[in-house]
């Protein structure tokens, strides 16, 4: 018994140490042929920068970044917006449609991507919208909303009512109840859920073919055709950084999840 | 608050309602009149009525491509339930500090670049990459084994890809599970694959068929997983929407298979509503 205790207790520990280390492999492939001074990946020539020197000088990557710097800050702020404001609409009220609504507000998360992509690119030319970055932050928008409506539904759940009736009692207004009282209250939950959204515009393929313009290129569009034409270690020098941003916006977001946790813990 | 009138709210609901109303339910009410409509002789559309998109989907190539990516996709779910759901539990039994560790290591990599991921794949799988000289240098093969652009390539690659989702949701379900359930079953005198079995199992199902969910809807629709590791001789439902909407232009035959698409993956939620009895999706986020 006691042997076969001691088996069970090793197996979980090696299981998730192996499947994270095969997690791993792939990002940490790409990154260290970044640095390999031959253009064939399947031969290593040595250490070398010159790529991303490279990199730096190129024009397109430039442009394709700041493209999609705009479109997630754009269609997460929008989507910030809506999704709070419906969130706290759809949780405070109990009219006929609610359930609706709440389906509505989340079909998005349950379509397949490239349903959304298929329907915006038909509606955007049936209205005869030009194609490029309007199209793109509308559609991004759209999906991003249930991300943000998601956290704060949550949140709204956990809180307590007593704070808004306290400070109504005492005589605020109802703007000065909900700039004062719940907006704070809910500020760690509408952040997350707007991370949450960046990321998703940051690296989003799907939609972004099928509804940006011939000019308007995002940085998954534009390392989605390298990787379909031909691949440079410049590809593999631009996924690096961009990895790098990645590591760095998970563990602001691990931060800022513990301030919003110590922010709750206090209040109990 | 609760005290408050149905006009009160709708200052907040407005945003909400207008964009979803003109964004989200305009565009597909449109997808699906432009399922009955004709193609026109060169460019856009004729507003004909017709059912011959749907009958199109029946010939034999659509057929075989709605039965390729089925079977693709229920693979892919097999084999994400079968490494995500061992995943998920051993994790959410880890001693609180080294869970908030796992954690962070896995949301790296599922905040990374999904096509960073898929180009690593790429590397190791290119024939005389990686896995060939690994597998040549073990004497396992011969010759370079040409796995780039073959079904198996594009099956890990979607594993590889939707493996995060399943494990978040069975971590989150199994979680806050109450264990003092299978304790008791325990105590009772049931084996641990019998306690397994009759109480765990049962208790995280919510987690593990929302995980199946978010791996089945998403996995028919990843055409460029198809298209990168795949070649052009992987052709999946998805890879035939793309291909009908930006080369064919044919958008009611896009529409259609967008529609049926759309059916199943509708279905698949309506199951798991009627299963689960649940509103919401385990670990969404």
């Amino acid at each position: 018994m006691k042997r076969n205790n001691r088996r069970s207790s090793r197996f979980p520990a090696v299981y998730l140490a192996v499947l994270t280390v095969i997690m791993y492999v792939p990002i940490l492939i790409v990154m260290i042929y970044s640095f390999n001074e031959s253009k064939l990946s399947s031969v290593w020539a040595g250490f070398s920068l010159k790529w991303y020197r490279e990199l730096f000088r190129d024009r397109n990557v430039a442009a394709a970044v700041m493209n999609s710097l705009i479109l997630g800050l754009l269609s997460s702020l929008a989507a910030a917006v809506i999704g709070t404001l419906g969130a706290i609409g759809t949780s405070r009220s109990r009219f006929r449609g609610r359930g609706v609504m709440e389906y509505i507000a989340t079909l998005p998360m349950m379509t397949p991507e490239i349903i959304l992509g298929m329907i915006f690119l038909a509606f955007f030319s049936l209205l005869g919208l030009p194609f490029g970055m309007t199209t793109l932050v509308i559609s991004h928008t759209a999906f991003c909303i249930p991300y943000v409506y998601m956290q704060v539904k949550a949140r709204l759940a956990g809180m307590d009512p007593s704070y808004e009736e306290a400070a109504r009692d005492l005589g605020a207004g109802r703007a000065r109840v909900f700039l004062d009282i719940t907006m704070p209250l809910l500020l760690p939950a509408i952040l997350s859920g707007m991370l949450l959204s960046f990321a998703m515009s940051f690296d989003d393929v799907i939609v972004s073919v099928f509804v940006t313009g011939v000019k308007v290129n995002t940085l998954p569009i534009l390392i989605y055709t390298q990787l379909k034409t031909g691949v440079t270690p410049k590809t593999n020098a631009l996924c690096t950084l961009l990895f790098l941003a990645t590591l760095i916006i998970v563990i602001l977001s691990v931060l800022l999840g513990r301030l919003g946790n110590k922010r709750n813990r206090t209040r109990e | 608050m609760r005290s408050d009138k149905k006009g009160s709210q709708a200052g907040f609901l407005a945003p909400m309602y207008i964009f979803t109303l003109l964004f989200l339910i305009g565009p597909f009410v449109y997808m699906i009149i432009l399922s009955f409509l004709t193609r026109a002789e060169t460019w856009g559309v004729v507003n004909e009525f017709t059912f011959r998109n749907y009958t199109r989907i029946l010939e034999p190539v659509y057929r075989s491509t709605v039965f390729n990516s089925l079977k693709l996709a229920l693979d892919v779910t097999f084999l994400v339930i079968l490494f995500g759901y061992p995943f998920g539990y051993f994790m959410a039994k880890l001693p609180p500090r080294k869970r908030g560790l796992m954690m962070l290591l896995l949301m790296i990599p599922f905040w990374t670049n999904s096509l960073m991921r898929l180009y690593g794949w790429i590397i190791i799988f290119r024939a005389n990459g990686i896995l060939d000289k690994l597998l040549m240098l073990l004497h396992l093969t011969e010759k370079p084994l040409k796995l780039l652009y073959s079904w198996p390539a594009v099956t890990v690659g979607m594993v590889y890809a939707l493996l995060p989702f399943m494990i978040l949701s069975v971590y989150s379900s199994v979680e806050k599970m109450d264990w003092t359930l299978v304790e008791a079953s325990r105590d009772l005198g049931a084996g641990p694959a019998k306690a397994f079995l009759t109480v765990t199992l049962p208790l995280s199902m919510p987690g593990l068929l929302s995980g199946v969910i978010l791996t089945f809807v998403p996995s028919v629709g990843l055409f460029f997983i198809a298209d990168i590791l795949g070649g052009n001789k992987i052709v999946l439902l998805g890879n035939v929407i793309q291909e009908q909407l930006m080369k064919v232009h044919d958008w009611p035959f896009a529409a259609a298979l967008s529609v049926i698409l759309m059916l199943m993956t509708s279905l698949m939620i309506l199951l798991y509503r009627k299963l689960t009895g649940a509103a919401e999706m385990e670990g969404m986020l």
